[in-house]
């Protein structure tokens, strides 16, 4: 079968679908971004996690044919999604939670395509960032769900308590960092976020 | 060339330090921004044009002969390109093994585990090559099952491996024994007729797996020279090499590995998976193939940890000096060898603990079985020995009415204390140090349910399950410690190879590393790229991907690359530094006299004396020259341990950590939470402090999950595994995972590069026996084995 849907703002085609193809599959052998990580398959580790018109889903419980017609972010548009939602939401409170992508920004949103080595000089999402800076990337494999799940979180709870971000992330399993550094993480995230909507 | 002063005089332990970047410092990962952007390329991630999927068909039963292969029906489908048995495989060298080559590539007449691989599929899609696999006909006609000690011993018992000649069938009392090492000193017995107070205690482990997120998986890429390039997931790619190239029938030169992103590794990469299949199915095929397992083969693809049974007696005086210990391992190794001798040097020779007893029996063996094959895990044998003395320590300061910290303390070996195998212990050994540092953190408050608006659930054992508000929940503290050996001991050749080049680009002087070590998550390259800058003064490092062009750099394992590997990049830095400084005083040598008299030193680009003094730039002195050099390191040499009394200097270096674990038990439902796993480890020197607080925060939750949820499940009527996915096989979520915070102790090792401990592995010793003390506190229950389970803290 034949499914289209936009990734990461772009309109994309996939031929020849085999009917038993997860949208994870898909997006890993037919569009070229493994981004979105296999670490299970059972929908237990959330290591694929990415956004189905705006909510999180593990992309490995998605029949491909299941996201025709809709929209799809995935980690290698994170950086991208979340620079068109903060330009959308200059200066704009989150507090009321309803701070979601809205669909007419989602769809005039497009990616730009990096290609680099080393990934210097890469623009990086807040949260992206963070994992670097507080050391929650160890073997990383983890870490594309994880973005995805702490970005989307912190979208509708921008100053999260610890057990917030526990209950948020409980779906995602690490199995190198101890999630010490994890937390680390989505703390400064939430805390630059802070400052810089103090400074605008 | 100026004069100027730079700041501080460096000395040997920190020299360099004011180069941006070295060591001590943390400097964030090299892979970082590839890695939180998705375009890290794991093993799984390859991708060739025309490439073909491997499919991997596994045994349905643990022991049985192999009456009928069919594969007629499966090589009919269409998308099916190749279907492999034994019977094609096409060198005279059909079994590998690292160090026993007992593992057939595919079965031959006889399976012995379950999940033994069988037959390999080659097609165009994955669920083609999955459903050609499932119509090969396999008969069966099963055999009797090794499952235990007493199946494996037994006088009429079947042998799992049939005319063993390897160096360990000589010494063992039985063919289903893999190997045995006992270890006596002093005199035990005698030492027992002393003792005030004696305590005994059986003492159970289950397997534990390694549960590494990337999964299994590689490409091979057959080559025009009829050889095959492999870009692969593994711990060492060496070990492979010699492992892959005989069964494929190549030298090793026409096997060209390198190493794909690695997610986790955990010691359940050390042996092979798909490596040789996927090579297998490439030059069967002429056509790229890849194999990418899911997460239910991943529980068969690998070793997992021992299992294990652990007798053990200990005797102390009435004020608490240990008198003696006795004890008897027994690791189930599981089909085939793997890592289990070296396991059972490991369990045998660290079986003591960190304690100071001058009178021992001990006597550790692995057995052959038909349950799944056991090799390494983090910890390594000393695991399962610290969960079972650390209990047995518990229990004697309870008989002894002291408290079991100082028990611990008053028996705590220290720098210059001999080991069981009378190999003195020749480094700092802070052990009681550790303790105390953990005792002493305040404790969490309290009750932190409780909240203005009520409990909240998310803080009380059961979660949001919503089990409990408070009633029937139970404080209790435990406390534990351990000692884990650092790098490969018993007489290995444990050496590590750096390739290091320095040169100038676009007018900067820039050092490159090439070294074959499997990053698999730990930082090694962090780290490699930060001696580089301590060494060499330079702020550019590139590290080169790893692969087999340069010499071995031994295994991610047993704690011990950025000893070993790193102290091959310090070693290959300071040889190019020596060239270099050889290339400035030829040209620039008339110019200074401290060039030919002063010991001279590379800092922030510059040639400096090592009193700060500047003598010139790095790029006029290198100017078009590159310097390289590839050398082989080695820390000092170990001896194996002797096989009746188990004497021997079979260690190179130690390491120690410490928790303290808080737990609270609903005592009615059997629900245990964490809330907090404080732990103390001397690190000698922290290269990088933010990723030592990674390692020893990762180690401890790995120790946490075998304390309270992990645990492989093997029928032991049909040696089946039962639990083979993330639904049945729990690790810790961050919701199971407490806060971990960690004491850092720098106790430099003299014999170490820049006085560094390995520190990998000592945090997942302690953790699980620290939690089990702490449940125990809560609930005053024996609890002799991991994982603890609800019912056996309800009785039901």
């Amino acid at each position: 079968m034949r499914v289209n849907f936009t990734v990461n703002g772009r309109q994309q085609e996939a031929d020849d679908v085999w009917e038993g193809e997860s949208l994870l599959y898909v997006l890993r052998e037919r569009m070229g971004l493994p981004g979105s990580k296999n670490a299970c398959e059972q929908g237990e580790c959330g290591s694929c996690t990415v956004r189905l018109d705006g909510v999180p889903v593990c992309s490995c419980l998605v029949a491909a044919g299941q996201v025709e017609g809709r929209e799809v972010v995935t980690v290698e548009g994170l950086a991208d999604f979340a620079k068109q939602r903060e330009e959308a939401h200059q200066g704009g409170a989150c507090a009321s939670g309803a701070c979601g992508t809205s669909l007419q920004a989602a769809q005039q949103w497009k990616a730009h395509g990096t290609d680099s080595q080393t990934g210097e000089g890469t623009e990086l999402s807040p949260v992206q960032q963070a994992f670097i800076d507080a050391g929650a990337v160890q073997c990383g494999f983890c870490t594309p769900g994880l973005l995805i799940a702490a970005d989307e979180m912190l979208e509708h709870n921008p100053q999260p308590t610890d057990a917030d971000i526990r209950e948020a992330l409980s779906g995602n399993l690490c199995r190198c960092t101890g999630y010490e550094k994890i937390l680390d993480a989505v703390r400064l995230a939430a805390a630059r976020q802070d400052r810089q909507e103090e400074a605008v | 060339m100026g004069s100027t002063r730079t700041t501080g005089v460096p000395t040997k332990i920190t020299q360099g330090s004011r180069t941006k970047g070295g060591i001590g410092e943390s400097t964030l990962r090299p892979d970082g921004t590839l890695k939180v952007t998705g375009e890290f390329a794991y093993s799984s991630d390859m991708w060739h044009e025309d490439m073909l999927w491997g499919q991997t068909l596994r045994s349905t039963v643990a022991h049985a002969e192999i009456v009928s292969i069919d594969t007629s029906e499966a090589l009919a489908q269409a998308g099916v390109f190749a279907v492999l048995t034994y019977d094609d495989l096409p060198a005279e060298m059909k079994n590998y093994g690292l160090e026993i080559q007992d593992t057939p590539v595919l079965a031959h007449g006889k399976v012995r585990h379950h999940g033994e691989p069988v037959a390999l599929v080659a097609a165009d899609h994955p669920e083609t090559a999955r459903r050609a696999a499932a119509k090969i006909k396999i008969e069966y006609r099963e055999l009797p099952l090794i499952t235990d000690e007493a199946s494996a011993t037994a006088p009429d018992a079947v042998l799992v491996h049939e005319g063993r000649d390897d160096e360990h069938s000589r010494h063992v009392p039985h063919p289903n024994i893999v190997h045995r090492q006992p270890i006596i000193r002093g005199d035990a017995a005698e030492a027992a007729k002393k003792a005030d107070v004696i305590v005994r205690g059986e003492y159970t482990f289950g397997m534990q797996d390694q549960a590494f997120l990337g999964p299994e998986s590689g490409l091979a890429v057959p080559a025009e020279d009829g050889g095959v390039d492999l870009y692969v997931a593994t711990q060492w790619l060496h070990s492979d090499l010699e492992q892959i190239a005989p069964v494929l029938g190549l030298p090793e030169e026409k096997v060209r590995m390198t190493l794909s992103g690695v997610g986790g590794a955990f010691g359940g990469r050390e042996d092979i998976s798909m490596q040789i299949h996927a090579c297998l199915l490439a030059l069967r095929t002429g056509k790229p193939v890849k194999i990418v397992y899911n997460r239910f083969e991943s529980f068969f693809g690998h070793v997992h940890r021992h299992p294990a049974k652990l007798h053990y007696e200990h005797g102390a005086t009435k004020d608490g000096k240990l008198t003696h210990m006795k004890c008897r391992i027994v690791l189930d190794g599981g089909a085939y060898a793997s890592a289990s001798p070296a396991v059972v040097g490991n369990a045998s020779s660290l079986s003591v603990g960190p304690y100071v007893v001058e009178n021992v029996d001990i006597e550790a063996i692995a057995l052959y079985t038909n349950n799944p094959p056991c090799g390494a895990m983090r910890g390594f044998g000393a695991v399962q020995a610290c969960f079972a003395y650390e209990a047995q320590m518990d229990k004697l300061a309870a008989k002894l009415g002291m408290d079991p910290v100082e028990l611990r303390q008053l028996n705590a070996m220290e720098q210059g204390t001999l080991l069981p195998t009378g190999q003195v212990v020749d480094s700092p050994a802070p052990v009681a140090e550790i303790l105390r540092r953990v005792k002493s953190r305040p404790l969490p408050p309290e009750r932190q349910w409780e909240s203005s608006e009520g409990a909240d659930v998310r803080q009380l054992p059961g979660g949001l399950s919503n089990t409990t508000h408070g009633e029937g929940v139970v404080r209790g503290v435990g406390y534990a410690v351990g000692i884990k050996n650092v790098g490969f001991s018993e007489g290995f050749d444990d050496y590590s190879t750096a390739k290091v080049r320095m040169e100038v680009i676009n007018g900067e002087p820039v050092a490159t590393v090439h070294t074959a070590m499997a990053e698999v998550g730990q930082g090694g390259v962090t780290v490699h790229a930060q001696i580089a800058r301590t060494e060499l003064g330079v702020t550019q490092v590139t590290i080169h991907p790893a692969d087999t062009q340069v010499g071995s750099a031994g295994s991610s394992s047993a704690s011990r690359q950025t000893y070993v590997t790193g102290g091959a990049v310090k070693n290959s830095c300071e040889l190019v530094r020596e060239k270099v400084l050889e290339i400035g005083r030829r040209k620039f040598g008339t110019y200074h006299p401290a060039w030919a008299t002063a010991e001279l030193l590379l800092e922030g680009g510059k040639v400096v004396t090592d009193g700060g003094e500047v003598l010139g730039d790095l790029v006029d002195v290198l100017e078009d020259e590159s310097v390289e050099v590839e050398a082989e390191w080695r820390h000092r040499p170990t001896e194996p341990f002797d096989l009746r009394t188990g004497q021997g200097n079979g260690h190179v270096q130690y390491s120690f950590a410490a928790h303290r674990a808080v737990v609270e038990v609903d005592t009615e439902l059997g629900l245990v939470k964490v809330i907090e796993l404080a732990c103390a480890q001397d690190v000698g020197k922290a290269l990088n402090p933010l990723s030592v607080l990674g390692q020893i925060q990762g180690g401890t939750t790995q120790g946490l999950g075998v304390a309270v949820m992990e645990e492989i499940i093997v029928d032991p009527k049909t040696a089946k595994v039962k639990n083979p996915s993330f639904t049945d096989y729990l690790i810790p979520t961050i919701l199971d995972t407490p806060t971990i915070p960690v004491d850092v102790l720098e106790l430099a090792d003299e014999h170490a590069p820049y006085g560094l401990r390995g520190i990998g592995e000592a945090p997942t010793l302690s953790s699980t026996p620290a939690v089990l003390a702490a449940i125990r506190n809560a609930t005053g229950l024996e609890l002799n084995k991991t994982p603890v389970r609800p019912e056996h803290l309800t009785g039901t």
